[in-house]
């Protein structure tokens, strides 16, 4: 039952890489904006509190 | 029309726009859930098998709603570049170039999902066909605007640039469009349609709009998530990023 | 002399003369036209029935990319010297005076691509009643790719290295053009009727001259005031 499932009457090699590739786009447009938000947010912590950020010089 | 610009203003304060959306986010996640995980096991589990295409119909459900989305963001982008051209809204610019990489990736999606549902249905990977056609010059519209966008220094230059440029290619992409179908039907004599099955029973159809409702949600979603980073990039020196920002930085 | 249309002639009186003092300029984009034709049966083989066959498409790809590759000296020295901020300063409509321009480069730089296109055709060993029809839809559809350039030199002059860019950012929208004048040369040359092919060309050629100038003199606006 399971593997008669996973073998998708013999389409497997087409419609299970379809299904991976729709959840690597879905996390991908989740992740980065997650991750540049948090960088942003450091960034302006960082720029607030005077400090340096990638060496760069501030005030 | 005094409460609209009222609301207008507001809506495109930024302040008040990362704070309402953060607030939406759970919600729109929950949203999302609900519809993309019955979607989901309807589609894969439910919908009965095609008794032309067998399984590999089910490629639909991840490449039907990635080709829609890749349409309607690029409206929606058109819209965002009018309203920042005509009114100058700041938040327009920002949730114009925020949609595009999401739609640049969605066409991605509806492109590689296309050339694997072609091999089973026309034996290989890429046929010129008018969709699929059409959905790789979409996608180099959308590397188009994103390049465009980088190629400037300056953000405010870059995003008037970029609302010039989606407008001109919104009214193209009809012309565009008619043009790679009228080239299709010259060169390949009777179209290969079997992409679109001539009637779609019930529970083949329920799946495919609860992951089309799913994926909108989806497009909201990561929207506000990106435009919230992009603000407070932009707006790294104002009164309100400093005070969240040290607020964040005690924690 | 205030009257937009003195102004239209003035403006195209002045890029004429301009460009007819750069005429060694204006002849490389027919050199490039000519140069990647000749690619062709040098990379495919001299075979007369298949150069014959693929004759349309490749004069037409051969246009396309000379009118692209002319676009850099439309707006680009007046950026440099200046010149590009007085035509945005002044009182007359600027999607009119950018009309003239582009029209100015459309004469210099792909009239002459249009002259020479029969002598190509011939040696692609294209049918002899397809070449009027290769002439009239690059007559109609050089124009489209002069205009909808403009749009994308107006964003990008302001850039220093654009070319890349540029091709990037025009040739989807080129696409409608090939596809209609391709496929016109090509159905000539199997003796079907074109009339069809030629009215969409012509539509597209006054769509693009009546929506494009709007377009240019915005990206124009943009790129000056950086």
């Amino acid at each position: 039952m399971m593997t008669e499932f996973l073998q998708m009457g013999g389409y497997a090699l087409y419609v299970w890489p379809s299904f991976a590739l729709g959840m690597l786009v879905l996390l991908y447009n989740v992740a980065v904006p997650l991750l540049t938000h948090r960088a942003a947010l450091r960034r302006a912590a960082d720029f607030h509190a005077g400090r340096r950020t990638n060496g760069e010089q501030i005030q | 029309m005094n409460w609209f610009m009222r609301w207008f203003h507001r809506f495109g304060s930024p302040v008040w726009f990362y704070r309402i959306a953060g607030k939406w986010l759970p919600w729109l996640s929950g949203l999302f859930l609900l519809l993309f995980i019955p979607g989901l096991y309807w589609g894969l589990f439910v919908a009965p098998t095609d008794y032309q295409q067998g399984e590999s119909f089910r490629i639909m459900y991840v490449h039907v709603p990635a080709a829609w989305m890749s349409m309607f963001i690029y409206v929606a982008m058109a819209v965002c570049a009018a309203i920042a051209l005509i009114w100058r809204m700041k938040l327009a610019d920002v949730v114009l170039i925020c949609s595009a990489p999401v739609g640049a990736s969605f066409t991605f999606l509806a492109l590689i999902t296309g050339s694997l549902w072609g091999k089973p249905m026309w034996g290989t990977y890429w046929v010129w066909d008018a969709r699929l056609t059409s959905e790789l010059i979409l996608l180099f519209l959308y590397l188009g605007i994103m390049a465009l966008y980088n190629a400037f220094e300056e953000k405010r230059t870059a995003s008037r640039a970029v609302a010039i440029l989606t407008l001109v290619g919104v009214v193209n992409i009809p012309i565009i469009h008619y043009s790679v179908v009228w080239w299709n039907t010259l060169h390949q004599g009777a179209s290969v349609s079997k992409m679109d099955a001539p009637s779609i029973h019930v529970d083949m159809l329920i799946p495919l709009i609860l992951l089309g409702l799913a994926f909108q949600v989806f497009y909201v979603l990561v929207l506000f998530l990106r435009v919230r980073a992009e603000l407070l990039d932009r707006e790294l020196n104002t009164g309100w990023v400093r005070q969240l920002a040290l607020e964040h930085d005690d924690d | 002399m205030n009257s937009p249309a003195s102004a239209f002639f003035a403006q195209l009186r002045r890029d004429l003369l301009v460009a007819f003092r750069n005429r060694s300029e204006a002849l490389n984009p027919l050199m490039f036209f000519v140069l990647v034709t000749l690619l062709f049966p040098l990379g495919v083989g001299p075979s007369a029935n298949l150069l014959q066959t693929i004759a349309p498409g490749v004069l037409w790809v051969a246009a396309l990319l000379a009118a692209l590759l002319s676009l850099d000296s439309l707006f680009r020295s007046d950026y440099e010297d200046g010149t590009l901020v007085q035509l945005v300063l002044s009182p007359q409509p600027l999607g009119l005076l950018v009309v003239a321009r582009v029209f100015a480069h459309w004469l210099m730089s792909a009239v002459p691509l249009l002259l020479l296109s029969p002598l190509l055709a011939v040696s692609l060993n294209m049918t002899p009643r397809a070449i009027p029809v290769l002439m009239l839809t690059l007559l109609l559809g050089t124009p489209v790719f002069s205009v909808i350039g403009a749009i994308g030199v107006a964003l990008t002059v302001g850039l220093r290295r654009s070319g890349m860019l540029l091709a990037l950012l025009v040739i989807p929208l080129y696409i409608p053009v090939l596809i209609f004048g391709a496929g016109a040369v090509d159905a000539a040359a199997s003796g079907l009727p074109v009339t069809g092919q030629l009215y969409i060309l012509a539509a597209l050629l006054v769509l693009s001259l009546t929506l494009a100038p709007v377009a240019i003199a915005a990206a124009l606006r943009m790129s000056v005031s950086q």
